[in-house]
């Protein structure tokens, strides 16, 4: 089971980060997002190359207003 | 006299990065992206806050394009992070999501207060100074942590005045005035302010800048306050440039006593 930003999902191991944002209606070019698997950082430039492994927990995370 | 001030060419200066606004804005509790669009224009900030935070698909709007147009530069806090290891984390993915090695380091030790934990601080700093980026910690009101962030190598200090959204204001000025003292780099007023005299003294204390967030954001006029903050981060600053009076006990009279006049016992008899 891949957690999606805390939640159970049906995104599948060796789906890329590039289409876990797409499941979040995200574009791959989407400004200020970032995405951690596993907590460590997923440069946007591996988006289309970096897959999920089976039990990985994705954060895709943006900005919100705060501090 | 090092601290005298010519309005029009006095600049703040982090990380080698000149603004002409003192006042950094937090973006947090602002009703809606227009109100804080609004009084980002009224502020006249260069520099405004972010947060990172799970997308939500459902949400409307986007903040980073909103603040692209205001045309700011964004500084992401690490807000709500406890460790040292999660707000390093999170301020390598601000990173990436923001093009920026700017971030304001925030490491929480008490749910209640959120107040800093300073051993996370120091650990968090010096990672993240390690990996590069230009770190503003939010930090205590003590002259001594200060100190240590910036021989760690911070660009900036930013100590409380007292508790995050409390509004109480500078609780410790001599501790804040102290903290002037103690560093070279800039130290910006994080936190407590709650109406613009509070800014104004953070100013005259001699600090460089001040943030404020709760207390434009919340106010029953977002923009009058922005405006307000504007106002009283300039006169603190002309102000300490200009070099207060000392306090005294007693009164020094304005008006000397040299050529009054002696009316005699004749104005006792009146009465």
């Amino acid at each position: 089971m891949i957690l999606l930003n805390g939640e159970r999902s049906d995104v599948r191991a060796g789906e890329s980060v590039a289409a876990v944002l797409v499941r979040l209606g995200l574009d791959v070019d989407a400004r200020g997002v970032a995405v951690a698997v596993d907590g460590e950082v997923v440069p946007r430039a591996s988006w289309e190359s970096f897959t999920v492994g089976e039990d990985a927990r994705v954060e895709v995370l943006t900005a919100m207003q705060g501090g | 006299m090092q601290h005298t001030v010519s309005a029009t060419e006095d600049v703040l200066t982090i990380a080698g990065r000149s603004m002409r606004s003192r006042l950094l804005l937090g973006t947090g509790g602002f009703p809606s992206l227009e109100l804080m669009a609004e009084a980002i224009a009224a502020s006249g900030s260069e520099l405004v806050t972010v947060a990172l935070r799970r997308v939500d698909p459902a949400a409307r709007g986007s903040l980073v394009d909103v603040l692209a147009d205001a045309g700011v530069q964004l500084l992401p806090n690490t807000a709500g992070c406890h460790t040292a290891r999660d707000a390093v984390i999170t301020a390598r993915l601000a990173r990436e999501a923001f093009a920026t090695d700017w971030v304001k380091l925030e490491v929480i030790g008490d749910e209640d207060t959120l107040l800093p934990d300073a051993p996370e601080l120091l650990r968090a700093a010096e990672e993240l100074l390690d990996d590069g980026f230009v770190v503003l910690p939010y930090t205590t009101d003590d002259p001594v942590l200060a100190r240590r962030l910036a021989d760690l190598g911070c660009a900036a200090v930013m100590p409380l005045g007292s508790p995050i959204g409390s509004g109480m204001g500078i609780r410790n000025p001599y501790n804040i005035a102290l903290i002037r003292e103690a560093v070279d780099v800039p130290v910006v007023l994080d936190a407590g302010i709650g109406t613009a005299s509070d800014a104004a003294l953070a100013m005259e204390l001699g600090c460089d800048a001040v943030m404020a967030a709760s207390a434009i954001s919340r106010a029953q006029d977002p923009v009058a306050m922005a405006r307000a903050m504007r106002a009283a981060v300039e006169a603190g600053r002309l102000a300490r440039g200009a070099g207060r009076i000392p306090r005294r006990l007693y009164a020094t009279a304005s008006t000397p006593d040299e050529g009054l006049a002696e009316f005699g016992d004749g104005a006792r008899e009146l009465s």
